[in-house]
C-alpha cells in the first residue's frame, strides 16, 4: 500500500476527490454477515442480497471473500466501494507474505484492515459506508478469531459470534440464543444459516435462502487446514434442513426459559 | 592532476561483461525443468531462509544466482510489477513475458549505465501454462538480453557444463520424481568430470504446479518430501504427493535476516 501510494496513489481508495453532491447517493448496497467460532475455527457467512433504496438489486451477489489462506472478510455496505476494499485487503497481504516471506499476524491483517475503512470516511459521511466483518484462524494461537469494525475503522474483536450489516440486529439476537461454545463445524453452520434465516425473516434488505431459484447463503469455514467456501449443495443441504424445520416451527428453534 | 586515458567502448564493455561473469560464475547452479504437471527449480543452497528461488505471481516463479542483495532487489520489484498490474488490470494480464521484458530493460539500463557497476546476477523467469505447451522460461543474463528457453535451463556457476547434460538427458512429459532427479545428478557433477553427493539439506525445490487447486501455483518442496520423491525412483506416485501435501511457506523463512549474504551460496 506504501509501494502504491507513491507509485500510483489514484489506486487507492481514499485518495479520490470526493464528489460534491449533498445526500445519500443511490448505489447498491450488502446486507447482513454473520460470524461465529467454533473450537478448531470459525465460520464466516453472508445473505446474497443487494439492495438500492426499495429496490433489489442482485439476488445472487456474493459478500464472503477469503482475505488469504487463513482469513476471510465480509462486507456490508457499499458493494462497489466494499469489494474495492476487499480487493485491495487481499493484495495487500499477498504482496507482504511474498515480499517478507512469512505472513502478517491474525492481528496485523485485522488493523490493517482498520486503517483502510478509516481511509473511507470521508465516502461513509456521504452515506457511502463500508462496515466489513474478518475472521480468520490465528495460527500462532490455533483458534479462530472475529473482528468487528464501526465506519471510523474502530475495531473490535468479538467473542464467539458477531454480525454486521442492516440485519445484524437480528442475526446476532438469533445467534445470541443458539450458540454454544462446543459447536461442531456443521452445527456452527447450521447455527449462522439459522442466524441469518431470522435476519431475513425481520429485515427487508436481507436475503433468505431462494430454494426456487437455487440460490443459497455463502458459507466459509477456515480452520487449521485453511479457508475453505462450502459448495453450494452442501449449504443447500442445511439451508433445506432448516427451512425444512420452520415449516412447522415458523420462529426456529425455541431457547429453554429458564 | 591525472588525464583520464582513453579506453574503447568494446574494451569498456568487454570489462564489464568479464566483471559480471565472474562474479556469478562464483556462485553455485540454479537449474531448471519442465516435468508433467509445470516446471520444477533445484538450487543448491544451503540456506533455509535466503531463498533463490521465489514466487512472483500466481503461475510466475523467479531464480537466481549471483549477488543476494542484487536479485533480491530485482524480485522485490518484480513482485511489485506483478501485484500492480494484477490489481489495475486483472490477474490474468500478469505474463512472465511482461516481466522478463522489464528485468530486461533494468538489467540493460544498469549494464551499460557507465555510472552503475554491472549487476552481477542471472535470472530465469517461468510461467506454467494449461498445458506443458503453454510453458515459458526465460533467461535473463547480466547484460539485460533475454533467451527464450525451452525443456531444462541452468544459470550460474557451471553451468555450460550442467545444461549440456541436462539436454542431453531430459524429455518431455517426465514425472516430479525423474526431473528431480535429474536435477540433482547434473547440479552434483563437477568442474573437472567428478561427482559430489548432495543431500536434500542442501538443495533448495520449489515447483510451479499446474495442477495445484489454489490459485497460486507456486510451492516449495520442503526437504523431508524431497527425500522422498528422490527415493521414490521416478514412479509417478511422487506427482501425486507433491499435490497433496500443501504447506504455506510461512514455517521456514520467518526468521530472514536479510543483511547477510548466506554462507557458501555464492562463494
Amino acid at each position: 500500500m506504501d509501494f502504491l501510494s507513491e507509485h500510483s496513489p489514484e489506486l487507492l481508495p481514499g485518495n479520490r476527490p470526493l464528489p460534491p453532491v449533498q445526500g445519500a447517493i443511490e448505489a447498491p448496497h450488502g446486507t447482513t454477515i454473520v460470524a461465529a467460532t467454533f473450537p478448531g475455527g470459525v465460520v464466516l457467512a453472508g445473505d446474497r442480497r443487494a439492495t438500492m433504496g426499495n429496490v433489489i438489486a442482485q439476488r445472487d451477489i456474493e459478500k464472503v471473500f477469503p482475505a488469504d489462506e487463513y482469513s476471510a472478510v465480509g462486507i456490508a455496505g457499499t458493494a462497489g466501494l466494499a469489494v474495492e476494499m476487499v480487493k485491495l485487503f487481499q493484495l495487500e497481504l499477498e504482496h507482504f507474505e511474498k515480499v517478507e516471506g512469512a505472513q502478517l499476524s491474525l492481528e496485523g491483517k485485522a488493523n490493517r484492515l482498520s486503517t483502510m475503512i478509516r481511509s473511507n470516511l470521508g465516502m461513509a459521511m456521504q452515506g457511502l459506508a463500508v462496515v466489513p466483518l474478518f475472521a480468520g484462524f490465528d495460527v500462532d494461537r490455533e483458534k479462530g478469531r472475529i473482528f468487528s469494525y464501526d465506519v471510523t475503522g474502530g475495531r473490535s474483536e468479538e467473542t464467539g459470534y458477531a454480525a454486521t450489516g442492516s440485519g445484524s440486529v437480528f442475526a446476532r439476537s438469533a445467534l445470541k440464543k443458539l450458540f454454544r461454545d462446543d459447536f461442531s463445524e456443521n452445527e456452527a453452520a447450521t447455527a449462522v444459516v439459522q442466524a441469518l434465516y431470522d435476519a431475513a425473516d425481520d429485515d427487508s434488505a436481507t436475503g433468505g435462502p431462494d430454494l426456487g431459484r437455487r440460490i443459497y447463503p455463502i458459507v466459509t469455514v477456515i480452520t487449521d487446514e485453511g479457508f475453505k467456501r462450502l459448495t453450494s449443495d452442501e449449504v443447500s443441504e442445511i439451508a433445506r434442513a432448516v427451512h425444512e424445520r420452520r415449516l412447522e416451527q415458523p420462529d426456529g428453534p425455541r431457547a429453554a426459559l429458564l | 592532476m591525472s588525464t583520464p586515458f582513453y579506453v574503447s567502448p568494446q574494451q569498456a564493455m568487454a570489462d564489464r561483461a568479464e566483471y559480471a561473469r565472474k562474479g556469478i560464475a562464483r556462485g553455485r547452479s540454479v537449474v531448471a525443468l519442465q516435468y508433467a504437471d509445470g516446471v520444477v527449480f533445484v538450487a543448491e543452497n544451503p540456506s533455509r531462509a535466503l531463498h533463490k528461488v521465489s514466487e512472483i505471481y500466481d503461475r510466475i516463479a523467479f531464480a537466481a544466482v549471483g549477488k543476494y542483495n542484487e536479485f533480491e532487489n530485482l524480485r522485490i520489484g518484480g513482485v511489485r510489477y506483478a501485484d500492480l498490474r494484477g490489481y489495475t488490470y486483472d490477474r490474468e494480464d500478469v505474463t512472465a513475458r511482461g516481466l522478463a521484458n522489464t528485468y530486461a530493460q533494468t538489467l540493460g539500463a544498469i549494464f551499460s549505465s557507465a555510472a552503475e557497476k554491472p549487476y552481477e546476477v542471472e535470472l530465469l523467469v517461468a510461467e506454467v501454462g494449461a498445458t506443458a505447451e503453454d510453458d515459458q522460461i526465460y533467461r535473463l543474463p547480466h547484460d539485460g538480453s533475454i533467451v527464450d528457453e525451452h525443456g531444462s535451463v541452468a544459470v550460474g556457476g557451471n553451468a555450460d557444463q550442467i545444461s549440456t547434460y541436462l539436454d542431453q538427458h531430459h524429455r518431455d512429459g517426465m514425472s516430479l520424481g525423474e526431473a528431480l532427479k535429474l536435477a540433482v545428478e547434473s547440479l552434483s557433477r563437477d568442474n573437472n568430470g567428478g561427482e559430489r553427493t548432495l543431500t536434500p539439506e542442501q538443495l533448495e525445490v520449489a515447483v510451479l504446479d499446474r495442477k495445484r487447486p489454489q490459485q497460486r501455483k507456486f510451492k516449495r518442496v520442503p526437504s523431508s518430501q524431497l527425500s522422498r520423491l528422490l527415493a521414490s525412483e521416478g514412479s509417478s506416485v511422487g506427482a501425486t504427493e507433491a499435490g497433496s501435501a500443501e504447506e504455506p511457506e510461512s514455517g521456514t523463512s520467518g526468521a530472514e535476516t536479510g543483511s547477510e549474504r548466506s554462507e557458501g551460496s555464492e562463494e
